[in-house]
């Protein structure tokens, strides 16, 4: 190690914010240091403090909050400043990086115009001088005519060009320190790693370190250097990635790593969950804030908070608040031995019957592009859905995956509308919608109900778990005794207190909510369930619980689940089969291992090893395929494969005789590998290439 | 190694039920010393009119013969008018049909408003675009005059009619509010899993959207309340509104404006003044309740910590 001084030394850092319900203690004595030009992580779920600790470091946290501690900044004090001190080292030394960068930006402003006052406000340069920096920033933030982009406003931006502006006027001042939160959470998959390999040019170019925030451990694995766990508010494991990721020495880290579901890992794969939910901020019992949740807990931890120590075993740089640490090091316990083994759940396909609950052949929705409040004219259709074939068998899990914008959204909207499609047919249980009386239409609704993303917006606030559940009853004509019945059942089922059903949904944290979710969607007994990003609002420890309650139930009750995903790993881990969706097309589909072992579609290539793997080493080693730009608009799609615009394939290994196939025509979904396999992908020059 | 405990089975987090809600709300709105002092009048000002006239000796319809035109006075508290009749007993009688007016003039106004806007909203369409035509054709008319005119009409009638007239003409921007909240709401997840489980449509507009407007709902009822007992007292002070035999507080001050400016000036004041404290008291209450019911509108301090 080199003997420099820390670049940013926090100690002992805590700060509480008054309430109704009494004080929150967002955080309770962080102390971390970064050394100039190496990646620090910090690491938590939502509550953890840890975006909280950021902010008071850069003293933007509102004047109510309290802060006590010390932040030293190059050897400076950094806490008890005026803000006008403070302005001069923040966006100059310090920048700092947000996850929704609309917020960050002025709308009013053109983004050039935002960029060169950045660099005026900390140097003194003329507005033209400041301007052409600009865009030269943009340019190295890689923002294709970076001239003509500065005059445009932020809305006229997508995220990830939007991330990208934020990065060029974070870089604008060459800081020594740059604060990333959550930079590429509300971001696609493949727009991530574009995020995340620009962030690290940028701190190449600069020599800048960088403090990065997230909860995804797969992100974090590839990028830092160092990482602090923080939870409830405290820092409970710290040290090198690999001693961290490889030798974690507490339990919520060991679960943490356990509950993720990884891409590399064969499905049906188990995850251990973390039972319960993070405690809340407000009048924290003494103790080890992970005792209700941890399965090692003895009666110890229930009174003494404890604190970080060394490891002894692994690297020098490695601490963890456990009392019984030291014995996970000597035993060298893992996930499982620490959390109870959900049940074993090798996938029984025998239970996959050749009957389709669902078919979906040539699905078209095409939306009118319109101008004009009064006089509606028409600019345009918007192709979001393109012409699709799905099939979901009896018992069969199907996984659609997509980025935003790909069409998944509209295509399970269709299917659950029933409607008339406008071109092409939808079969529900060998029926067509087209066909259907409204009479029909209701009958069938019965047999295929849906579990929406966010589990705060999907049940109405004002109704009490009971009401909430007898709905779906109630409007199907369920006798009341046999809805009060099922009821109970219900909630046993996914894993609530039957005695639960006065309570209101605000009582219920976010994963309870989304099994009183799953609970109201199987009130009456269908056969498919649609899963729309079921897990993806949830806390990562949060995640597996739900996920293993999915699998159950799917054994059990012999469902089909049409999972809607953006996260592939979630996919992996979930489907049978799998459908990659792209710009309203499927480019590829087929077994879900075949898929995933050997993607054909240089879309899939790339998804895939875009996403993040929770395992530095082999993060280091991958070999990433960054594709460029954005998902073009739908409105107007590229001629020939919708996807040459963004094809690596196409840029770089094609010929152009090759290349004028690819614009010319329109690959159809067509049979690839070994015969006989349902593994199609719509590429004319479709290869099995092994990745990772 | 120790023991593993059995796995913990999830029990709620938070205690934010729906009677904690209330009472976050009662809270909230005993906060606020002016709410609290509105609220406290009109319940005073309701015993007024409907308790008062029990304990008081003078009836409303009853002259007494002994005392014409006379000053506020032991017998008679708030004087006389010119024919006889008690000015107290008068007065009270008057603020229970202002009083009612307001009330149910508000109930229905904000019902109207309800119906028409979240029907606007939810089925978009040929429904939306009539019900806008039609809300944007009443907001271009004048009201005063349209009631005026139709006054006659209801003479001698039930002054219900007036009382549905009056919200005929107040409900049109709050149903375009109700109508804008309706747009968001019907894209709200919990609106889509009804539809998707086959639940009709009528009974989404009254199970999901109304109650989750609940709060709007009674924050613009409330303020209603205090328009329409305004709107009463033009049109009663002009003769359009309250016909007599029925009175109210506009036919009270429109009957006695004119003494306003001589010595018998108490015919005037009495009911005008009471009037200004009702108007004044209810609209208290309206901001009280908007902001307990809805604190980030209001100036209340703002929830919990920003934690994340
Ligand atoms: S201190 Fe106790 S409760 Fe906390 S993580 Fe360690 S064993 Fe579990
Ligand atoms: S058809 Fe051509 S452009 Fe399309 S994915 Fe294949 S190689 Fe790329």
């Amino acid at each position: 190690m080199t003997q420099s001084r820390p670049l940013l030394e926090v100690k002992s850092l805590s700060v509480t914010f008054p309430s109704e319900a009494g004080p929150v203690e967002a955080v309770r004595g962080l102390s971390y240091h970064v050394m100039p030009g190496e990646v620090m992580g910090i690491a938590g779920e939502s509550g953890s403090g840890k975006s909280v600790s950021s902010l008071a470091v850069m003293g933007l946290l509102p004047r109510r909050a309290r802060i006590a501690g010390s932040v030293r900044f190059e050897g400076e004090e950094l806490l008890g400043r005026g803000d006008k001190d403070l302005s001069a080292i923040r966006g100059g030394k310090i920048a700092m990086i947000f996850q929704d960068p609309l917020s960050a930006l002025t709308p009013v402003y053109t983004v050039g115009d935002q960029i060169a006052e950045a660099v005026q406000v900390h140097q003194t340069v003329s507005k033209q001088a400041a301007m052409d920096r600009a865009v030269e920033l943009l340019n190295l933030a890689g923002i294709p005519n970076p001239r003509e982009r500065a005059r445009a406003f932020p809305h006229e931006f997508s995220g990830g060009m939007r991330q990208r502006a934020m990065i060029a006027m974070a870089i604008a001042n060459n800081p020594k320190l740059i604060i990333a939160d959550e930079p590429t959470t509300a971001l696609d998959v493949t727009i991530q790693a574009q995020i995340l390999d620009l962030l690290l040019k940028a701190k190449e170019a600069t020599g800048a370190a960088i403090v990065m925030i997230t909860h995804d451990l797969g992100v974090m694995a590839g990028f830092a250097d160092r990482l602090t766990i923080m939870y409830a508010g405290k820092p409970l494991e710290a040290g090198a990635v690999d001693d961290l990721y490889y030798r974690p020495r507490m339990p919520y880290t060991i679960g943490l790593l356990g509950s993720i579901p990884r891409i590399d890992a064969a499905p049906g794969t188990p995850l251990t969950p973390i039972e319960g939910s993070p405690p809340s901020l407000t009048n924290l019992p003494p103790g080890c804030p992970f005792t209700p949740r941890c399965p090692m807990r003895v009666d110890l931890c229930r009174k003494v908070e404890p604190d970080l120590v060394r490891m002894n075993g692994s690297g020098e740089e490695h601490f963890a608040a456990c009392h019984r640490s030291a014995e996970i090091e000597q035993k060298n316990l893992t996930g499982l031995d620490i959390f109870p083994a959900p049940a074993d759940r090798t996938r029984d396909f025998s239970r996959v019957s050749d009957v389709p609950v669902l078919r979906i052949t040539g699905l078209k929705k095409h939306y009118p592009m319109v101008r004009g409040a009064i006089l509606h004219r028409r600019i345009g259709t918007i192709q979001a859905v393109d012409g699709i074939d799905l099939e979901i068998r009896e018992g069969e899990t199907l996984g659609l995956v997509g980025e935003s914008g790909c069409g998944k959204t509209t295509t399970i909207m269709e299917i659950l509308s029933l409607a008339r499609p406008s071109s092409g047919a939808i079969e529900v249980l060998d029926r067509k919608t087209a066909g259907m009386t409204a009479q029909d239409r209701f009958q069938i609704r019965r047999e295929i109900s849906v579990v929406f993303q966010d589990p705060m917006a999907s049940i109405d606030p004002r109704m009490p778990i009971s009401d909430i559940l007898a709905e779906p009853m109630l409007t199907h004509g369920v006798p009341a005794d046999e809805r009060a019945r099922r009821i109970g059942e219900l909630l046993k089922m996914v894993g609530l207190r039957p005695e639960h059903t006065s309570r209101y949904p605000q009582e219920f944290s976010g994963g309870q909510r989304q099994r009183i979710c799953i609970a109201r969607a199987l009130a009456l007994k269908p056969k498919l369930l649609v899963l729309d990003e079921p897990v993806s609002a949830l806390d990562v420890s949060i995640r597996a619980g739900v996920l293993n309650l999915l699998e159950e139930l799917k054994a059990e009750l012999g469902l089909s689940y049409l999972f809607v995903a953006h996260d592939l790993s979630v996919v992996r881990h979930i489907s049978d089969r799998v459908a990659v969706m792209y710009l309203g097309r499927i480019v590829e589909t087929g077994e879900v291992n075949c898929v995933f072992n050997h993607p054909a579609h240089p879309y899939t290539q790339a998804l895939l090893s875009a996403a993040p793997l929770p395992d530095p080493r082999k993060e280091r080693a991958r070999r990433r395929i960054i594709l460029k730009g954005d998902l073009p608009s739908p409105a107007n799609p590229p001629s020939g494969c919708r996807f040459r615009t963004r094809c690596q394939k196409f840029a770089d290994e094609l010929n152009d005789q090759q290349r004028q196939k690819c614009i010319d025509v329109d690959p159809v979904l067509c049979e690839h590998g070994n015969a006989g396999s349902d593994h199609r992908a719509a590429c004319h020059y479709a290869e099995g290439g092994k990745l990772n | 190694m120790a023991s593993l405990p059995s796995p913990i089975v999830e029990s709620p987090v938070e205690t934010t039920g729906n009677d904690s809600r209330f009472r976050l709300i009662l809270r909230r709105f005993l906060r606020r010393r002016l709410a609290i002092a509105g609220l406290s009048v009109v319940l005073l000002l309701f015993a007024f009119a409907y308790i008062g006239p029990h304990f008081y000796k003078w009836r409303y319809d009853q002259i007494d013969f002994e005392a014409f035109l006379q000053h506020p006075s032991a017998t008679h508290w708030f004087g006389t008018t010119q024919n006889g009749f008690d000015m107290l007993a008068l007065t009270m009688r008057g603020m229970q049909k202002s009083l009612i007016i307001g009330l149910i003039g508000a109930v229905l106004s904000t019902g109207i408003a309800a119906v028409a806007g979240a029907t606007a909203g939810y089925f978009a369409g040929w429904a939306d675009r009539a019900i806008v035509a039609l809300i944007d054709l009443i907001l271009v008319l004048p009201g005063f005059l349209i009631i005026a005119i139709l006054s006659p009409a209801f003479h001698g009638r039930t002054w219900l009619i007036f009382v549905v007239l009056l919200a005929a003409f107040q409900w049109m921007i709050t149903a375009r509010v109700i109508r804008s909240m309706t747009l968001s709401m019907k894209e709200r997840e919990f609106v889509y899993a009804a539809r998707f489980m086959g639940v009709p449509d009528w009974k989404i507009i009254f199970r999901h959207i109304l109650p989750n407007m609940s709060s709007f709902l009674i924050i613009d009822a409330t303020i209603n309340v205090s328009s329409l007992i305004l709107a009463e007292v033009g049109l009663s002070f002009f003769g359009f509104g309250v016909q007599p035999p029925d009175i109210s507080l506009g036919t009270l001050i429109g009957d006695h404006w004119e003494s306003a400016q001589t010595a018998n000036g108490y015919q005037f004041y009495f009911p005008a003044i009471l009037l200004v404290v009702l108007v004044l008291s209810v609209n208290l209450v309206g901001d009280g309740l908007r902001d307990a019911l809805d604190p980030n509108a209001g100036t209340a301090a703002g929830k919990g910590a920003g934690s994340k």
